[in-house]
């Protein structure tokens, strides 16, 4: 028995277990490629095209500016909307925690935005705005708004008042209260705040250049669908996705980053 | 506009005919008066150990003198300033060691002693090298860089007492720091606060609802009772163990009531 847990933390044993770990994370994904592949042999190319076609099309939209310039303006209304809806949804959220007057004013107004669809947005932008970028920018303004607003609000309404009661006792300016004890309290729930949100922001930015653009990832599935290029339809789409998993472990890295010190149990759950 | 500092006459802390009421009578709610009519002087030096059973109101006259609550009625003043209206100007003057250690968890145990520092804008190498040297007078060598979950809570207890020893605070106020360790590591974590304070000449109040606490902590003990005021006010080594013996048992009533 001893022997056998010596054994486990061989180097050999170390490398096994990064390994085995990508292998069970890729495992579904070959499964998907290989049943879709699959499919490709059996249906039309409309339905089911070959993966190699594409990969060719992913790689054709990277290689050819006018087609990346696309993918870049969308990847920058995502995050345009998502600072715009952080930073307004953090004003919002610290003077609704000031103030119960202003967060009995202002949740009432963030719930019903809440209720309203994003394609219902997306309509309302249309008629209201001319400019596209406009338009794009408010969707995903007030889409994200409450979300955001009630992430931030719920984050720091969670700051241990024990510890704020302490950093309080050296009677620090605001400034000082803010880098001691209020970001770092609320900056775990804020990147998980992004997480979430960028998830629903790629999904309603689509919708926003469905609709209301004449350009971006979401005017080019339109494109797509009109000429019933499957391919093409599932290479733009990829470019969001890779963009989510970037932008995902770019967050989970300042995750890593601030949050290294939180205690882990050696008992997996 | 700065409040006059105090006269080398006046008492360090000053509580005069200090009430405190929670709730809004005026509206219909139910009040609760914590503390009633409490008058107390403390002067420069003085180790004060405040008696009292538990939520006879010693937390709430604790809060008044840090600066984090204010009296309904009565004057607060600390080194002759109302510490919640000139909170700022008290600042580096006095320093809490709170019942629990409230260690911030992103910190390793030198970046925690080092935030009262901070905040006081001391240069980064002074903070260092004091937040390193209090861990050391603490007994915690070689644990600068551990995260409080990674330490005991004697040694996050310890950490705390380096945080408030680490500013060079002239006031100490302790709300039943060691109430919540065990025996022998509250003893001797005791023993060693008492010689720090001492050897440091700070002003130190110290909560506690422990007789034997306040008879080794305090050069004055302070009985209160429930809603906080006064019951007894003694200085067991001037009034001999015979005559503190006398009053053991009153004192064990009140906290018994």
């Amino acid at each position: 028995m001893v022997e056998e847990l010596a054994k486990d933390k061989t180097p050999h044993g170390a490398f096994a277990q990064p390994a085995r770990r990508l292998i069970e994370a890729a495992a579904p994904f070959v499964l998907l490629a290989a049943c879709w592949q699959l499919g490709s042999l059996f249906f039309p190319k409309y339905l089911f095209p070959s993966l190699v076609d594409v990969l060719w099309h992913t790689l054709d939209i990277f290689a050819t500016w006018s087609q990346l310039a696309e993918v870049l303006a969308t990847f920058a209304r995502i995050l345009g909307g998502l600072v715009g809806a952080f930073v307004i949804g953090g004003v919002l959220a610290t003077l609704m925690a000031r103030s119960p007057p202003v967060d009995r004013f202002l949740a009432p107004i963030l719930n019903f935005f809440q209720g309203i669809p994003a394609l219902s947005w997306v309509v309302f932008a249309v008629i209201w705005f001319h400019g596209i970028e406009l338009r794009i920018f408010f969707i995903m303004i007030v889409t994200s708004l409450p979300a955001f607003t009630f992430q931030v609000l719920g984050a720091l309404r969670a700051i241990s008042k024990d510890l704020a009661e302490m950093v309080l006792s050296f009677r620090p300016t605001r400034r000082k209260m803010f880098s001691a004890l209020i970001l770092p309290s609320i900056v775990g729930d804020i990147l998980t705040a992004w997480k979430v949100n960028l998830g629903n922001a790629s999904r309603v930015v689509v919708v926003a250049e469905l609709v209301g653009a004449t350009g971006g990832i979401g005017y080019e599935l339109l494109q797509q669908q009109q000429i019933f290029d499957m391919a093409g339809a599932l290479a733009w789409t990829l470019q969001l996705v890779f963009f989510v998993l970037i932008v995902q472990r770019i967050v989970t890295m300042l995750e890593n980053r601030f949050l290294h010190y939180r205690a882990v149990s050696e008992r997996t759950f | 506009m700065n409040a006059p500092a105090a006269s080398p006459s006046e008492p360090e802390i000053h509580l005069g005919h200090v009430t405190k009421t929670f709730g809004r009578p005026r509206r219909g709610a139910e009040s609760f008066t914590a503390v009633d009519d409490l008058v107390l002087d403390i002067a420069q030096g003085d180790m004060v150990a405040i008696l009292g059973k538990t939520g006879c109101g010693k937390s709430t006259m604790f809060n008044m003198i840090a600066g984090l609550l204010a009296p309904s009625a009565g004057t607060v003043r600390v080194q002759g300033r109302d510490p919640f209206r000139h909170f700022n100007e008290l600042r580096g003057k006095i320093a809490i060691v709170f019942q629990n250690d409230r260690l911030l968890p992103w910190r390793t145990a030198i970046g925690n002693v080092e935030l009262g520092l901070e905040i006081l804008d001391v240069a980064p190498r002074q903070r260092h090298d004091t937040a390193r040297y209090w861990l050391s007078r603490l007994g915690l060598g070689g644990h600068e860089n551990d995260y409080p979950h990674m330490l005991s809570g004697g040694m996050r207890q310890r950490v705390s007492i380096a945080r408030a020893f680490a500013t060079d605070a002239t006031i100490l106020l302790c709300d039943e720091p060691f109430s919540s360790l065990d025996e022998i590591t509250g003893q001797r974590l005791r023993t060693e606060f008492a010689n720090l304070v001492r050897e440091n000449g700070k002003t130190a109040v110290f909560i506690t609802h422990s007789i034997d606490e306040a008879l080794q902590i305090g050069e004055r003990v302070v009985v209160l009772r429930r809603p906080a005021k006064i019951a007894y006010d003694v200085r067991p080594r001037e009034v001999g163990p015979q005559a503190w013996e006398a009053i053991r048992p009153n004192i064990r009533g009140i906290l018994s009531e």
